[in-house]
């Protein structure tokens, strides 16, 4: 990026070199025709760098302009969420009166009432709900049980990661692997959470003690949700290492390239866009994955026992249910959001984009 | 005496062999390509050319025959990395910038950072993109593209450049452009050079020798010597131009192109 103090000096230097020229001589060297702004004569080369940081300019001042309007859409819509639910409800707690008359519809449309829908107002109060006066807000508590959460996905996102890629790298590696692991991986998927959950809990508790640190049990809700996660990229990034064309191989091959110079220079570069759209599906998947993860194994302290309370307490209190919720969806688009961000980063500096 | 560049004894290529879909791609091949020669193998699409040049790099086995690269076995010279390869699609690395993709045969042979940095700078003034080098592929034109591809494949500086049609996708201002390029790297670097095409006039103006090739079963129909000393603006409009050209084209008439 050139600096305007810059631009102007070299404006000068290449005016000093061509002051002996005519304009139609400048014309003829540049095949531009030199071009009158302001009183200044500038020269279609400098013309043309001032006019690309304009247009650079130009594309940082969208990129705000975008990004706000982002927001603004967001915030629209969760408005115009609230007011559906609202009219909904205000439309829904009538239908019991209104049953005689619409006896169908009063019988299909789900009745509601502030224990089905409870109101907006006290959602959203709940947040700052005390069990006493020198207690925690219900939102203070929300957040540390979501970094509870947050910890466990986290640590079965990078497990997931590493498995997944691991097993990418070995089904590219060998035709034979490809055919004759894939399908047992796809079967893998198959197999309900709640029902490997309790299973993972007891053999972590009584296998896994020859780490050097003592087993706790969020780590097996890490590993159920390493089980969502590795799958997704073991499928995008084995597509991905699998993306370049034979072309591309040749090359590599013309320079008697290894497997491994091969998989580090062309194929995992290649399959970055891929993984990156794997990291979005995991990280959705280990945030579900761990609390699913805590309500089967029965860990406390995360976000899926909170749901799992509330739930449990829905008639005394339907609102922290519904406040917990949000928590969790919050957790959710955080993460998925992180990984967007990164990969809008590592994406740009490659000057590519994402699939 | 010096060694051939090229030797290629009786060679043969079948795809498929012994399938329903069999195809005898090269039959009898008999060449030698001295060092410092630029040979251009043209012929009918299905002729086998780039067949043959993928056996000279040693991408494809033969199916009998042998060919030698500098006195090697094509295998041995290309784990050697006697050649450099040029093909039709610049084939960059689009994650890389210019300069990184120009390194990428460097990195491979384990070259220090500062000795490939060095040398990616000097190959890029050699193709005149010295501003170039921080781009990535796609902010550039095709024939800049391409012009990045021939200083990679000549960054370690190999004896052997071969070229796979590299500018068949290019048009015709561009590519007469990039042929004076080729034509200057060429007579500064010493580099031997096997081309394929399919353009006559292109064969004519870079050659020392055509070798015009027949189809089904590939086979070298005739090799014509072109000496028209050092190529210019006006060598195109030049008669002894000409007269190759109309000798090219009555050579593959013969063939059935």
């Amino acid at each position: 990026m050139h600096g305007i103090k810059e631009l102007a000096e070299r404006h000068e230097v290449t005016h000093n070199a061509t002051k002996q020229q005519s304009p139609q001589s400048l014309r003829r060297m540049t095949g531009v025709p030199a071009t009158d702004v302001g009183q200044e004569l500038v020269d279609p080369i400098i013309r043309e760098q001032l006019l690309a940081q304009q247009v650079a300019t130009a594309d940082r001042r969208d990129s705000v302009v975008r990004a706000v309007r982002r927001i603004l859409v967001f915030v629209v819509f969760v408005f115009l969420l609230g007011l559906l639910y609202t009219a909904y409800k205000a439309f829904g707690s009538s239908i019991d009166d209104a049953q005689s008359q619409w006896p169908v519809i009063g019988s299909v449309l789900p009745r509601a009432d502030d224990l089905n829908m409870p109101p907006i107002s006290d959602i959203v109060s709940q947040f700052g709900e005390r069990r006493n006066p020198e207690a925690n807000s219900y939102a203070r508590i929300l957040l540390g049980e979501a970094l509870f959460t947050l910890r466990e996905a986290a640590v079965g996102f990078l497990v997931g990661g590493i498995v997944g890629l691991g097993i990418a790298i070995a089904l590219a590696r060998s035709r034979w692997l490809d055919k004759g692991l894939l399908p047992y991986i796809i079967a893998s998927q198959t197999i309900p959470l709640i029902a490997i959950a309790p299973i993972v809990v007891v053999w972590g508790r009584k296998n896994l003690d020859f780490f050097p640190w003592e087993w706790q049990d969020w780590m097996s809700v890490s590993i159920i949700a390493t089980y969502l996660t590795f799958f997704p990229i073991a499928v995008n990034g084995l597509r991905g290492l699998q993306s370049p064309t034979s072309a591309e191989f040749e090359l590599m091959s013309s320079y008697a390239a290894t497997w491994n110079q091969t998989l580090w220079r062309l194929r995992f570069p290649a399959a970055v866009p891929h993984l990156f759209a794997a990291f979005k599906i995991a990280a959705s998947g280990s945030v579900v994955g761990a609390i699913v993860g805590e309500i089967s194994a029965g860990v406390t302290g995360g976000l899926g026992r909170r749901l799992l309370n509330e739930a449990f307490n829905y008639t005394t209190g339907p609102q922290r249910l519904y406040a917990s919720v949000i928590g969790a969806a919050l957790l959710g688009i955080t993460v998925f959001l992180v990984v967007t961000a990164t990969e809008r980063v590592v994406l740009a500096k490659q000057n590519r984009e994402s699939i | 005496m010096t060694t051939e560049a090229i030797r290629a004894t009786d060679v043969s290529k079948v795809f498929n062999l012994g399938k329903t879909n069999q195809v005898a791609a090269l039959l009898n091949i008999d060449l030698v390509i001295e060092p410092g020669e630029f040979v251009t193998l043209i012929g009918p699409s299905g002729c086998g050319k780039s067949t043959l040049l993928r056996l000279i790099a040693s991408l494809i086995p033969t199916t009998s025959g042998s060919i030698s690269v500098n006195g090697k076995t094509a295998e041995q010279a290309r784990l050697d990395q006697d050649y450099g390869m040029a093909f039709q699609k610049a084939g960059l690395f689009d994650w890389r910038t210019v300069a990184k993709n120009i390194e990428l045969p460097l990195e491979l042979m384990g070259w220090k950072s500062s000795e490939r940095k060095a040398r990616s700078k000097e190959m890029l003034d050699l193709v005149q993109l010295g501003d170039f080098g921080n781009h990535h592929p796609a902010e550039l034109s095709g024939g800049m593209q391409q012009r990045v591809a021939i200083a990679r494949a000549l960054s370690f500086k190999p004896s052997l450049l071969l070229m796979d049609e590299p500018f068949g996708a290019l048009d015709e201002m561009t590519r007469e452009h990039v042929q004076d390029e080729l034509l200057r790297i060429w007579q500064d670097t010493d580099t031997t050079v096997v081309f394929v095409t399919h353009s006559v006039p292109e064969a004519v103006y870079l050659s020392t020798r055509v070798v015009v090739m027949s189809p089904r079963p590939g086979q070298i129909s005739t090799m014509i010597d072109v000496d028209l000393g050092g190529r210019n603006q006006f060598t195109r409009d030049d008669p002894g131009f000409h007269q190759a050209v109309t000798e090219v084209r009555k050579a593959l008439r013969v063939v059935g192109a």
